[in-house]
């Protein structure tokens, strides 16, 4: 940004914020495929050469994806358990 | 007051796309170099830059596939 002194009103301000908050979240969604390509790509691909995805490594790939987010889920909910035993005692 | 806002959000999604392109390509040459160069010479041979390229084209599937099934499930919940 060359203009030095960006001086904005508060309206616009406001629309700023509001847009780099969205932008934030878009990066972590980024972020967040970036990481899951790696580690799909890791359980999935066997033969590099073979040019296009097989069928059986397209759903790999999905399921890999599913199955992560679902074992995260999974977790956070047996955490949530023993929190409540801990408070339940 | 609107072209400076205009300058703002342009800059910060110019910077998310570069962010998103270099992660993108670090991690595909990562893995494909691990992929099709096995045993370094002084060179990269014509089998070594074929391998590449397919693996890159496929990384780039691979990563496309995973974009949607993300964002399937965001979607959903």
């Amino acid at each position: 940004m060359s203009d030095a002194s960006l001086k904005l009103d508060a309206a616009t301000q406001k629309e700023l914020q509001a847009f780099i908050a969205q932008e934030t979240a878009q990066r972590k969604v980024n972020e967040s495929i970036h990481q899951f390509t790696k580690m799909c790509w890791d359980k999935c691909i066997s033969n590099v050469t073979s040019g296009r995805l097989a069928p059986a490594e397209s759903s790999c790939l999905t399921n890999c994806v599913g199955r992560f987010l679902d074992a995260s889920l999974h977790l956070v909910n047996d955490v949530e358990s023993k929190r409540q035993q801990i408070n339940a005692a | 007051m609107e072209g400076k806002k205009q300058a703002v959000i342009q800059a910060v999604q110019n910077e998310t796309a570069l962010t998103n392109v270099q992660e993108l390509m670090n991690s595909s040459t990562e893995r494909c170099y691990k992929a099709c160069v096995t045993n370094p010479g002084a060179s990269l041979t014509g089998n070594e830059q074929k391998c590449l390229s397919s693996c890159f084209d496929k990384y780039l599937e691979a990563f496309t596939i995973v974009s949607k099934a993300y964002g399937t499930r965001l979607r959903s919940e």
